[in-house]
């Protein structure tokens, strides 16, 4: 089981003629991911290794059927590409793009909420973020394809390398993925947590999930109170940024103490207190993993 | 990005945003005449990037020019130590002088992302000169809020409902709910990431400004603004920072002597960490990103070691888009080219990963090789002690 993408889902690149969109898209396909098309506005019509390219997501949809989309246009266009993707009805969104404008965000997400009280909704998953992978059925994104093995470990994380670091782990140790959804770095992003652990809670094919979250922001708070009160399976938890200064930019957009809020002491302390496993080392997720299992 | 109060003011006031009468100078001299122009009595204020001026002493009224004069003289070139400085202090080069206004009340005013409804919220509390964080620990019910949609701007609803929450009245009512709408068309504009006015002012006369602004930008969007971009004061942030910054790296220095070289924010934060549950502290954080060439690499290795305090590099890729052989080549490269009297710890893992440990292998370098996170982090911490 999985969730959101698998064997069925039929992908359409973004940006697939640029070099990142090129390479990934091949490493995609490679995987076993149905790639069906291509979109870059003024080589509709053209062929781009071997997968048609289309003018508009409207037309790919429309002739391949495609039901998701990777986004690799560049950080002004980005925000367009989304809304363009999901006023095209296409279920699952994950736009890679790093950098895109906060505002630009802000606008799209507006427009993503309007659709959906409307009853359109589409699932955004980033940007910034590296995609999402069921693994041995579909990868979407820039992860590497080769660490990750089928399973029942659904992992759900704000950085990109550290769920690398992460899957690697309960690879080593045995323990597959069920999915693996990186959310992104991002203040505004698509799909949060909550969302991820709602999904993994209906999942029959999760039996535990892995939150790797970071300083800034309330989002790690939040999924803890909704673990509470909502989620039976086991989680373990890794907060990064235990010795990040207050009030500098750590890289990713998000992760910035403002005003003591969004440290890793506190959302350490939630996440515990909602009896999810908590470890302060980044090398012991798989360990506790495997632990609450009792595997 | 950040800028200097006389920035934010000047942008405020190009948005319509009311600010007090007022000019930037590095000269005593002009201070002066300054203070002249604005009315003879005046305010002088130091420009840095730290907040809690007031505090170190950065803040002074003058009774005329000529005291205006002499306390920008004194100001000028010296170092200022205020709460959010750390005890280095910042040296002051400039210095705005303004009129200095007859103060009724001392309200807060701010701009900033609520991520939660991923829109810009407006905050309203009456505890002008406060720090809203403060505000908020001790009476979060006394901060008025409305997220706001930058599409649609602020409605005159939403600026009067915070109005009524300043208890604002009559003609400054009115001038309130101007300053609220054209605050917010400024911070949408500029792509602003925070536009705080604390205190916001209401005179005697009745007039509301803004008496001290901050603003900070969405560095994602400077692109589309070279006027802010061009705001960026060098003076105010680190050097090690800056050169970083021009290669395309994120690099933020720290205290401790374990220098850090990492592929990804997450991952680079979480290096950190581990430094310090070995029982070492980390010197910074460097995330060389996903995509990074050899040259980068060279160049990162370089400024990590332009770090006095580093004793020690730690080495740490999980390479999923970068490849593990093009570390080993830019470490290798810029080993070569600087020398190397400290120990240097590398751990890699991922793509191209036997490629890249043959090559650190084959240099002949003294590199000590570390299997997984956590040894990584010991082996680094023990060659420092």
């Amino acid at each position: 089981m999985s969730v959101w993408v698998g064997k069925e889902t039929r992908l359409l690149v973004q940006g697939l003629t640029g070099r990142e969109g090129t390479f990934h898209a091949l490493a995609c396909r490679d995987y076993g991911t149905q790639v069906v098309a291509g979109v870059t506005p003024g080589k509709g019509g053209t062929t781009h290794e071997g997968i048609p390219v289309f003018d508009t997501v409207a037309g790919a949809v429309k002739a391949t059927g495609a039901n998701a989309s990777m986004i690799f246009v560049p950080p002004p266009f980005a925000a367009d590409a989304i809304v363009e993707a999901a006023d095209a009805a296409v279920a699952v969104i994950a736009c890679i793009t790093e950098g895109i404008p906060t505002n630009d965000m802000v606008r799209a997400k507006a427009f993503l909420d309007r659709q959906a009280a409307a009853g359109r909704a589409v699932r955004l998953i980033g940007p910034n973020c590296p995609g999402i992978i069921t693994p041995g059925e579909c990868k979407i994104g820039i992860m590497p394809g080769r660490i990750h093995r089928p399973g029942t470990v659904g992992v759900v994380s704000r950085s990109g390398t550290l769920t690398y670091e992460a899957v690697d782990q309960l690879t080593r140790l045995g323990l597959g993925q069920s999915t693996v959804v990186g959310i992104g770095g991002d203040p505004v992003n698509g799909t949060n947590f909550i969302d991820c652990l709602k999904a993994f809670k209906d999942d029959p094919g999760t039996e535990a999930v892995v939150l790797i979250g970071e300083i800034g922001g309330m989002a790690e708070e939040e999924a803890a109170c909704w673990v509470a009160g909502n989620l039976k399976k086991p989680v373990v938890s890794f907060i990064a940024g235990q010795t990040a200064p207050p009030g500098r930019r750590m890289g990713h957009a998000g992760a910035i103490i403002s005003g003591g809020m969004g440290t890793a002491a506190d959302k350490m302390k939630a996440l515990a207190a909602a009896g999810i496993g908590v470890v302060k080392s980044p090398a012991d997720i798989g360990k506790k993993v495997r632990e609450m299992l009792g595997a | 990005m950040k800028v200097h109060e006389y920035q934010a003011k000047a942008l405020l006031a190009h948005f319509g945003v009311a600010v007090p009468r007022g000019e930037v100078t590095d000269s005593p001299a002009e201070a002066r005449e300054i203070a002249k122009r604005v009315g003879g009595r005046a305010v002088v204020k130091a420009q840095i990037h730290a907040g809690g001026r007031g505090k170190g002493g950065g803040v002074k009224l003058a009774k005329d020019p000529e005291e205006a004069h002499d306390l920008a003289r004194k100001m000028l070139g010296m170092t200022l130590v205020t709460p959010q400085t750390g005890p280095a202090g910042r040296v002051v080069h400039k210095v705005l002088v303004e009129e200095a206004l007859d103060i009724a009340r001392e309200l807060y005013l701010g701009i900033t992302l609520d991520r939660s409804k991923g829109l810009p919220v407006m905050m309203a509390s009456l505890s002008g000169g406060m720090e809203i964080e403060e505000v908020a620990a001790k009476d979060p019910n006394a901060i008025v809020r409305e997220a706001l949609d930058p599409s649609a701007g602020m409605f005159p609803f939403q600026a009067r409902k915070l109005a009524f929450a300043l208890e604002l009245s009559g003609d400054s009512f009115k001038k309130g709910v101007a300053f609220m709408q054209a605050l917010f068309r400024c911070y949408v504009e500029t792509d602003s990431s925070l536009a705080e006015i604390n205190p916001l002012l209401v005179t005697k006369q009745g007039d509301v400004l803004a008496l001290d602004a901050k603003m900070n930008f969405d560095d994602n969007a400077l692109f589309r603004h070279p006027d802010i971009k061009e705001m960026r004061d060098l003076a105010e942030e680190d050097p090690l920072e800056v050169e970083a910054s021009r290669f395309g790296l994120n690099y933020i220095k720290l205290d401790g002597n374990v220098g850090c070289m990492v592929n990804g924010a997450g991952l680079a934060m979480g290096t950190m960490d581990l430094v310090k549950l070995a029982g070492g502290e980390p010197a910074n954080f460097l995330d060389v990103g996903g995509g990074a060439n050899e040259e980068q690499v060279k160049n990162a290795f370089r400024i990590i070691l332009s770090d006095k305090n580093v004793k020690a590099v730690l080495i740490n890729i999980f390479g999923g888009i970068m490849r593990c052989d093009i570390i080993a080549k830019g470490v290798v490269a810029a080993v070569r080219e600087m020398g190397l009297s400290i120990p240097v710890v590398v751990r890699l893992e991922g793509t191209n990963v036997d490629e890249g440990k043959a090559i650190l292998r084959d240099s002949n370098l003294k590199i000590t090789p570390a299997d997984g996170l956590a040894d990584a982090a010991q082996k680094a911490v023990q060659a420092v002690r």
